[in-house]
């Protein structure tokens, strides 16, 4: 089906193609008998016309990509405290870029258009401008000026750990091709580890120091819990090759490097919860499960199973291509409020508990 | 400098060959400087067609993932098992086009094209100052060119690792399959490429510093051959650390060592690294990886500046400005590496300093952008399909560019960093725009190269329909990636989450085999045209630089008799005072005539 309709495609544009070199060269006609290659009046007048199409059409296909899917980039609903600065800071440079992009492409193709070519018109012979130069080589200055400055500001404080907070220490273990959590227990401290110490038999399989104290209370889990307004710093191995802990909606992402711990914090803000139920969130939700809804009629159409309904997860996702399944590496976030959190950290078991 | 062509037929003779050149030493082995321009702008651009052919199979493979494919299955063989394309070669895919692209097209293709033809011409020399560096260089690309084909025939597949190969992924023959054999030809064949670089630009920077002819002054050259030249100091400089970057992975995948690899458990056993850091590689990498970026895009911006004021019939504005930012780009490009790496784990202090360096590009490309935007302000535009790319090239670049003080932006990278928003980015920036640059290149200069004319009506379709495709494919994907969609993923049917993202996924596509189609004409102008075009003529775009006093027909030595000297810029276009609304370069200045001080 897919490749009928590729070929659909081609032809369609094969014809096109040949329609409007049909046109160009009946056109070509009336003005100029030999097509020796070089642009005539005609020429010029038609693609200066045509440049203000274009014009027209960067305009248009701007406005249809807000208008289709302007709700999808994740410039709102920040699930972090320092998410909110991130968007803020992206809202202003967005402002910025669309502002200088709707002037300049509209000077560009607008001179492209009124100076088209002509016969016995001669050009101005305007070389230099030191006054111009400095126009605009000052005025970027400024701007740029102040988006490091803000930029800078933004950065530190989301990369400078606040050691004061007492965050909540969380170990995340990519592997090929997975997660895995490590909570670091009653004392907040993770045990020592290495994956020289992975031993599959007894079921150590993060490598960790089963002669550190500090090791004993640790918790291994596969879904991570993350209670709602508490600071959590990860520290974050791999055991194989990079990967990246990508969080989206919490605006984090770090790699995960062999023999090395990268570190990233952040304050969740929303609960799981919450999320779900913003305005922004249920009107995703419901739009991805009508498509689904489609998509698995298709599928019972064919004999297929029909796809599970979707309902929004906080995600951890490996943004660093990693190997075959890089694709489907991925973890739930489930950020919930403190009792909840209790509750749950208290049924797990112990690094001691569930070693063989 | 008085040399004449007998001069030049007694040189040919001191080798000891009969008076005509063989067809090995023409058209192979050649040392002219022309046919080696020729020769790699076809060897670009057939592996240009391998490196789009790549990318629209894997666009297929987003749009409609895991839909068996008739396409697939006769290109893939093996790989597309019942035409369902197997993910291990969709990264293969991914690896390859990205490193054709860069490297062999935009680069060798590129810079290797124009640098050689270009030089000699507009500096008013017989040829580069050596030829036979020229041919190796030409047969060393030739050769890590096959080496690269050559490793898609391998029975595992070809480098699988990302066009970055970063250890391990790249260093492990168990962690993917693509990094065995195939990630070995990789490494050989960068490794040639580079030499060839190294080869090429040596032989750049020594001509336009000792061939000028008489008059040329620095100050007077037109801002392609300055743009060349510094690309090539560029290339010197920052190369060599891939090549050792290239070296020591070949060291820790065949001989044991640790420079990149730590403690590593894969596949049920610990490895034998300690002490190595795969953040190392990474800032070797960068430090070629981003000046290679301006390595693709100056030579693209030198032919659209010779283009834009040829073609509007005015002098470039701000000559002096232009030279001077072409020079802070090539110099601040050497210093800003590390934004591709905001987030690998190095001390987050680097990020703020390079967060700074990065985004003072964004001055010189704003001075270079209003300089080609103010050149056609009040021009007489000829609007011939070399200036409609050259139109083109401003346009997306200002798209494409304008992103980059977001992605440059560490705060703002940590959540778009390798995300579809970056390929936007880049693609609009560099690729797009420095195939752009290349495509106006080959519209203006191919008379010179061939001695006849590309068909125009050919090439308004083939600009105006590549041009809507390219917004069509890149626009989008910005919206993608600001919602957090990774690149590099086989598939997104793995996260319901990006189930909304389908449909624009099937735009991009759509757009993505038009403009891919639409190659096919333009493949059709340029060879129908080596043989059935018009016959050009000794100056047909009424251009000031001494290329076009140069004979169609090519002859060695480039002019029949003197070198041409050299009395003003190359930017006289519409100067008061003249007849003609161009002043050649060799004409010399009227009595009581100012040459501009620039």
């Amino acid at each position: 089906m897919t490749a009928l309709f590729i070929i659909i495609i081609v032809l369609f544009a094969a014809v096109a193609i040949w329609q409007m070199v049909k046109i160009f060269d009946l056109a070509q006609i009336k003005t100029d008998t030999s097509n020796n290659g070089i642009a005539t009046d005609y020429d010029n007048k038609v693609n200066g016309y045509l440049m203000l199409a274009f014009l027209a059409f960067i305009y248009i296909i701007t406005i249809i990509s807000f208008v289709y899917w302007g709700h999808l980039p994740l410039m709102s609903n920040a699930a972090s405290e320092h998410g909110a600065e991130v968007d803020n800071l992206m809202m202003i440079s967005m402002i910025v870029i669309f502002t200088v992009q709707i002037i300049t492409q509209f000077l560009l193709h607008y001179f492209a258009y009124k100076y088209r070519g002509e016969k016995g018109k001669k050009a101005l012979y305007f070389a230099d401008h030191n006054t111009l130069e400095a126009v605009w080589t000052i005025i970027p200055v400024i701007v740029l000026a102040g988006l490091i400055i803000y930029g800078l500001f933004t950065w530190n404080s989301i990369m400078n750990i606040d050691e004061d907070a007492d965050p909540m220490v969380v170990e995340l273990y990519a592997q090929q091709f997975g997660w895995t959590a490590r909570y670091a227990g009653q004392d907040n401290v993770l045990g020592l580890a290495n994956v020289r110490l992975i031993d599959i038999d007894k079921a150590n399989v993060l490598g960790i120091d089963e002669a550190d104290p500090n090791a004993a209370d640790d918790i291994i889990v596969k879904e991570l819990h993350l209670p709602v307004g508490k600071p959590v710093l990860f520290e974050i191995r791999s055991q194989d090759v990079l990967h990246s802990a990508y969080m989206p909606h919490f605006r984090a992402q770090m790699n995960c490097v062999p023999g090395m711990i990268t570190k990233f914090a952040f304050t969740p803000t929303l609960t799981t919860k919450e999320m779900r139920e913003t305005p922004e969130m249920i009107a995703k939700v419901e739009n991805i499960n009508n498509i689904r809804a489609e998509k698995s009629k298709e599928l019972l159409a064919k004999g297929e199973e029909e796809l599970d309904p979707y309902e929004f997860h906080y995600l951890l996702l490996c943004n660093k291509i990693c190997g075959k399944s890089h694709y489907n590496m991925q973890m739930n976030i489930i950020v919930e409020t403190q009792e909840e959190y209790d509750a749950w950290i208290a049924e797990q078991k112990t690094f001691k508990e569930s070693l063989n | 400098m008085s040399t004449h062509a007998v001069d030049i037929h007694a040189h040919d003779d001191g080798h000891g060959h009969h008076h005509k050149e063989t067809f090995v030493t023409k058209y192979i082995f050649s040392q002219d400087h022309k046919m080696i321009a020729k020769q790699y702008l076809i060897t670009g651009t057939i592996m240009g067609i391998v490196g789009v052919m790549m990318s629209l199979m894997f666009r297929i493979q987003i749009a409609w993932p895991e839909e068996p494919n008739i396409l697939f299955e006769a290109l893939l063989g093996k790989w597309a098992p019942g035409g369902v394309m197997d993910a291990d070669i969709y990264l293969a895919l991914v690896t390859i086009h990205g490193t054709i692209m860069v490297f062999f097209v935009l680069t060798a293709g590129l810079s290797g094209t124009f640098s050689n033809l270009l030089i000699p011409y507009q500096i008013g020399a017989r040829d580069m100052a050596s030829g036979f560096i020229n041919m190796l260089s030409y047969w060393i690309f030739f050769v890590s060119c096959v080496i690269m084909m050559g490793s898609l025939f391998l029975e595992a597949g070809p480098a699988a690792a990302g066009w970055t190969i970063y250890p391990p992924l790249s260093a492990l023959p168990m962690a993917q399959p693509g990094s065995g054999w195939g990630m070995t030809l990789w490494l050989i064949s960068m490794a040639l490429f580079i030499a060839q670089s190294l080869l090429g630009s040596l032989n750049y920077i020594v001509t336009v510093i000792n061939m000028r002819t008489k008059g040329m002054s620095m100050t007077r050259l037109p801002l392609t051959v300055w743009a060349f030249f510094v690309t090539a100091i560029i290339g010197v400089v920052s190369f060599p650390v891939l090549l050792s970057a290239a070296l020591l992975l070949i060291m820790d995948r065949s001989f044991g060592t640790s420079f990149f690899l730590s403690d590593i458990f894969i596949q049920g056993e610990v490895l034998h690294y300690q002490g190595g850091s795969p953040v190392l590689f990474e800032h070797l990498f960068w430090f070629l990886g981003h000046p290679e970026v301006y390595i693709v895009i100056l030579p693209a911006m030198g032919l659209v500046s010779e283009i834009m004021a040829t073609n509007s019939r005015k002098p470039i504005f701000g000559y002096r400005a232009m030279v001077a930012s072409i020079l802070a780009i090539a110099f601040l490009s050497t210093i800003v590496w590390g934004h591709h790496m905001f987030v690998s784990g190095m001390n987050p202090f680097l990020g703020s300093v390079f967060t700074f360096t990065t985004l003072l590009i964004a001055i010189p490309s704003a001075v270079k952008a209003f300089n080609w935007i103010t050149t056609i302000w009040r021009g007489n535009i000829q609007m011939n399909p070399a200036m409609l790319f050259a139109i083109g090239f401003v346009s997306t670049f200002i798209t494409g560019g304008l992103t980059g003080i977001i992605v440059g932006d560490s705060a703002l990278d940590i959540n778009v960093h390798d995300t579809y928003f970056v390929i936007a980015h880049f693609h609009l920036v560099m690729g797009i725009s420095a195939i752009y640059g290349m495509f106006a290149g080959i519209y203006h200069w191919y008379p010179k190269m061939f001695g006849r004319m590309m068909n125009k009506n050919l090439g308004y379709i083939h600009f105006w329909i590549t041009a809507i495709s390219a917004y069509g494919v890149f626009f989008p994907m910005h919206f993608i990636g600001m919602a957090g969609l990774p690149r590099r993923y086989y598939t997104n049917s793995a996260f319901p989450l990006f189930d909304d993202m389908t449909d624009v996924n099937i735009v991009i596509t759509v757009f993505a085999l038009i403009g891919g189609a639409i190659q096919l004409v333009y493949l059709y102008n340029f060879f129908v045209s080596i043989f059935y075009g018009k016959k050009a003529t000794m100056n047909p775009w009424r251009s000031t630089t001494l290329e076009w006093t140069t004979p169609v027909k090519h002859i060695h030595g480039n002019w029949p008799g003197e070198i041409p000297h050299v009395y003003r810029w190359s930017y006289d276009y519409s100067k008061p005072g003249h007849d003609d609304d161009f002043v050649p370069q060799n004409v010399p200045l009227k009595e009581g005539e100012e040459e501009l001080q620039h």
